[in-house]
């Protein structure tokens, strides 16, 4: 394949996987890494790079209009961001130093994990939660608008949730992905913010992670601007589309048909971390 | 009016950050500015890089690491004289890590604004991590 060639479909298959990560909230980069390496051959430290970049460009480029709706809550964000970037600095540590047979499987394991998170619904937030001491001390509780007018909300379980925090933060820097399903665990679960809240400050937090690690992977010669670049404006094209034909009643069976995608792709990497196919 | 729910709720609502609206939407401003902006550099990039080597064979089956012109910042600003295309998209690149940057040192800015110490002092702490990653780690030199 030649280099035009090459660049040209890195490029279509990046701007898919951008618009169908935008369209169903899962994020684009969880498929970006087994695509290159098992369609390209692209080495997984490459793919890694190039799919961190297109992370932190999706991120950014949403921020401005989530930031219109006023849903996210930059307190937590921030408070929040301390654990991920110190997490993501070891991830980022650890992926230049363990086999890459060992980074397919986990990266599997974490692919077959956000398929089966977004599966199910998430949970319904519950009204008028007591107020959390160490939460007030972080003046993390806050209220977004809603149908019926402002909805006040008290976050809950600070610690594990920044625990949790610096976990997505570590599998963010060890595999160059955004993490939402982590994220996702560690906000909506955990602390027990409102979905609304949860996805937006979510996104703002994605891109600080990734620039976390970001210098790490450029300082060892894991972005290679010849990948880089198809990946990184394929993606951010899809996901700015995506963010605009946002049409509510059909992403309920896109998620489905897009987190069998994800299974079925955890699976190969897991296939081919075990039999060193990688 | 932020400041008479807050009191009439006094544990179950804080004011939200931040009371002038302006500054988040500045803020998500300067993040799509800097996406596009690094986008343009990527793309200009491109057309250099694809002009001079679009009938070579592609091959990335194999990890070298990228040479260290390509790893450093300095190293990136030196050598886009020289060898234009892949250096431009990798500067283009630089500025993309930056804007999260950015966005981080605005927000000291606006916590600062607010008389916010505690959020001063943890989004310095982000900060420090940040710049650690960028210039501490040998992508700086």
């Amino acid at each position: 394949m030649t280099i035009l060639e090459f660049t040209a479909i890195v490029a279509i298959v990046s701007f898919v996987a951008g618009l169908l990560g935008s369209l169903t909230g899962l994020g684009g980069g969880v498929v970006l890494v087994p695509l290159l390496t098992t369609l390209f051959h692209v080495d997984i430290r490459y793919a890694i790079g190039a799919s961190l970049v297109s992370v932190i460009a999706t991120s950014s480029g949403a921020a401005a209009s989530y930031v219109k709706e006023g849903f996210s809550n930059i307190r937590i964000g921030m408070f929040l961001e301390i654990a991920t970037t110190f997490g993501a600095l070891l991830g980022a540590f650890l992926a230049t130093r363990i086999p890459t047979s060992a980074l397919a499987i986990i990266f599997g394991v974490v692919m077959i994990y956000s398929a089966f998170v977004s599966r199910k619904p998430r949970p319904r937030a519950q009204r008028s939660l007591p107020p959390d001491p160490l939460a007030t001390r972080l003046r993390m509780n806050g209220s977004f608008p809603d149908a019926e007018g402002l909805r006040f909300y008290n976050v809950q379980n600070v610690p594990s949730g920044f625990s949790l925090m610096f976990g997505a933060g570590a599998l963010s820097g060890l595999l160059g992905i955004g993490s939402g399903a982590v994220k996702v665990l560690a906000m909506d679960q955990a602390m027990r913010i409102p979905f609304k809240v949860s996805t937006t400050t979510s996104n703002f937090m994605i891109g600080v992670t990734a620039a976390a690690s970001a210098g790490i992977y450029l300082s060892r010669g894991y972005i290679d601007p010849g990948l880089a670049m198809p990946v990184m404006l394929g993606v951010l094209a899809g996901s700015l589309l995506g963010s605009r034909i946002l049409v509510k009643a059909e992403t309920q069976s896109l998620r489905l048909v897009f987190s069998g995608v994800i299974l079925v792709l955890g699976l190969q990497m897991l296939y081919k971390g075990f039999w060193g196919k990688i | 009016m932020q400041a008479a729910q807050a009191t009439a709720r006094p544990h179950s609502f804080q004011p939200q950050p931040w009371r002038d609206r302006r500054i988040e939407v500045m803020l998500g401003n300067l993040l799509r500015t800097g996406v596009l902006l690094s986008a343009a550099v990527v793309l200009c990039g491109a057309g250099i890089y694809l002009a001079r080597h679009a009938h070579e064979p592609a091959n990335y089956r194999v990890f070298r690491g990228e040479p260290s012109d390509l790893r450093t910042i300095s190293g990136v600003l030196h050598s886009i004289t020289h060898e234009r295309g892949r250096s431009l998209i990798q500067l283009g690149l630089l500025l993309l890590i930056a804007t999260p940057i950015a966005r981080v040192v605005f927000s000291i800015v606006g916590f600062a604004i607010e008389r916010d110490r505690m959020y001063v002092a943890f989004t310095l702490i982000v900060l420090a991590v940040l710049l650690y990653s960028l210039l501490g780690s040998g992508a700086g030199v």
